[in-house]
């Protein structure tokens, strides 16, 4: 399987996103991204994801 | 100046649209220079329109209770033929075409625009005082924030520079700044006053609303604002406190408060309590994820928007604006579609809070207005971002899309307002803002604006 462009595991997308903010010449950003990383673990920890799919949906369909 | 006794002394001609605009250009005179509240002040425009409406007087013609009333328009609006500064050099060169549908809608019912007022950047931030038009400053404390973002109008009211204002609230940008210059701020339902023509922050979460100095005023503005027929405020269409039940959402909002902000909400319920509203405690069971929510619905839409002009002239940002902008360029869009479902959640606890209560209650703003400049404040022996816990009130409202008002409840030890906040039920606005009414007579305020400094040497 090819890793995505941007990874989504929190750790991986916030080393990825650092490493893109420090190559584009903008260091301050790594305190705000990490900031973020906690916000999107939160949210990505929250009950309201265990949800069903919308109706229609299951969690083996993908972009289409 | 409060906008009823104003609309009386036009409708009883005891002064004319002409005189009163051009006084209130007089006190911009005099007091911008100290609290620059005021971008663009539109002096000729306004007295042109002035004479106008005296004209249509003398002719028989009036409009109504905003007949003549001189108000402003927070600088993300547009007004025709006037620059929309956003408060940032990005914007240089700019200058509108027409009128945002809201001023339209003001002007038609009689409003006269006097000038554009400062702001927070972009409305990108709580303090006003990252303006490439230089800090806000509180009317109240001269040497402290006005809130934000809509801060130029909130101290252009406490002031009385205008009589009233258009902002616009992302995550609090009308009642933050409300609650910390001690006037009346009101977010309506989302979506009932029209956006087009204001510069957006977040697509999603963006109100426009009234600013003005007590609530009849907000009623008349907002009236106008929804085309709604616009009538002074009738008492009798007032609740009785007795009548009326409170819901107090405790777990989460009232968690982390100021002492003083705390000991005056709860002196104020207790008043309430005393004249016969039901105060009972309510929850909202994720309402610590909503700024989490929030930034994940915010952040990428406010980058969406300024993506061209980040690529092609990013210096021209101040810098910290530059970088929360940038940010919202690493959020993935599957966790944008988290935060879409988490805001329905939120939206349906807020609502069922709601049930068997007439308004919410909590404060508007968790701390008196931070000084200009201010990073950090001490709350209960932690140390806390002043951006986070001023929106940590407001912002769940915006996510939810609940109609929201900040009306002045009291002062600290050190006479800096604080700012109660009632939300009611989605597309009721009217009866937040009735609710708000009967509450007003019972706060323990000095008399409106007169704990500003210079009014109390006076």
């Amino acid at each position: 399987m090819t890793e995505p462009v941007v990874p989504r595991d929190v750790a991986a997308w916030l080393a990825a996103a650092v490493a893109d903010a420090e190559r584009r010449k903008l260091p301050e950003m790594k305190a705000l991204l990490e900031n973020l990383s906690h916000a999107t673990a939160a949210l990505r920890a929250a009950d309201w994801n265990e949800g069903p799919a919308p109706a229609g949906r299951t969690s083996g369909d993908v972009a289409n | 100046m409060n906008i009823t006794d104003v609309a009386a002394e036009i409708a009883g001609r005891k002064k004319s649209v002409t005189r009163i605009v051009h006084d209130t250009l007089d006190r911009i005179e005099r007091a911008n220079a100290r609290i620059n509240a005021y971008i663009t002040v539109l002096g000729e425009e306004a007295l042109a329109d002035a004479r106008r409406l005296d004209e249509e007087l003398a002719g028989g013609t009036y409009r109504g209770p905003l007949h003549g009333i001189p108000i402003s328009v927070k600088d993300l609006i547009d007004v025709q033929g006037a620059p929309t500064t956003a408060a940032s050099r990005v914007r240089s060169g700019h200058l509108a075409g027409r009128d945002a549908g809201v001023v339209s809608r003001l002007r038609a019912a009689g409003a006269v625009i006097v000038g554009k007022t400062n702001l927070h950047e972009f409305a990108y931030g709580t303090t006003s005082d990252e303006s490439a038009y230089g800090a806000v400053r509180n009317p109240v404390a001269p040497d402290r924030s006005a809130g934000g973002s809509s801060g130029g109008s909130a101290a252009a009211i406490a002031e009385e520079l205008c009589a009233g204002s258009v902002g616009t609230d992302t995550g609090g940008s009308i009642r933050i700044p409300s609650a910390a210059c001690g006037v009346v701020g009101l977010k309506p339902t989302l979506g009932e006053v029209p956006t087009d023509g204001v510069v957006p922050l977040s697509q999603t979460l963006d109100h426009v609303g009234p600013m003005a100095a007590d609530v009849a005023g907000a009623w008349l503005l907002y009236h106008a604002m929804v085309a709604a027929p616009v009538a002074v405020l009738d008492g009798r269409r007032v609740p009785s406190l007795s009548s009326l039940s409170f819901g107090v959402p405790r777990r989460y909002f009232l968690d982390l408060l100021d002492d003083e902000v705390r000991a005056t909400f709860e002196d104020v319920m207790g008043r309430l309590r005393d004249r016969g509203v039901a105060v009972r405690d309510v929850d909202v069971p994720h309402a610590a994820l909503a700024s989490t929510v929030y930034l994940h619905l915010q952040l990428p839409e406010s980058s969406c928007y300024h993506a061209a002009s980040l690529e092609s002239r990013p210096d021209l940002y101040a810098p910290s604006i530059r970088l929360r902008l940038e940010m919202g360029r690493y959020v993935l869009a599957e966790d944008y579609v988290r935060a879409l479902r988490g805001r329905e959640i939120l939206r349906d606890e807020v609502d069922r809070a709601l049930n068997g209560v007439d308004v919410l209650a909590l404060p508007a703003l968790a701390i008196p207005a931070p000084l200009l400049g201010q990073g950090a404040v001490t709350i209960e022996g932690r140390d806390v971002p002043v951006r986070a816990v001023m929106l940590r009130l407001t912002q769940l409202f915006n996510v939810t899309g609940h109609p929201a008002i900040s009306l002045p409840c009291g002062v600290t030890s050190g006479r800096l307002p604080v700012g109660l906040q009632l939300v009611g039920r989605r597309d009721a606005t009217s009866d937040v803002l009735l609710t708000a009414a009967a509450v007003e007579g019972t706060s323990r305020l000095p008399a409106s604006g007169s704990w500003l400094p210079h009014r109390r040497q006076e």
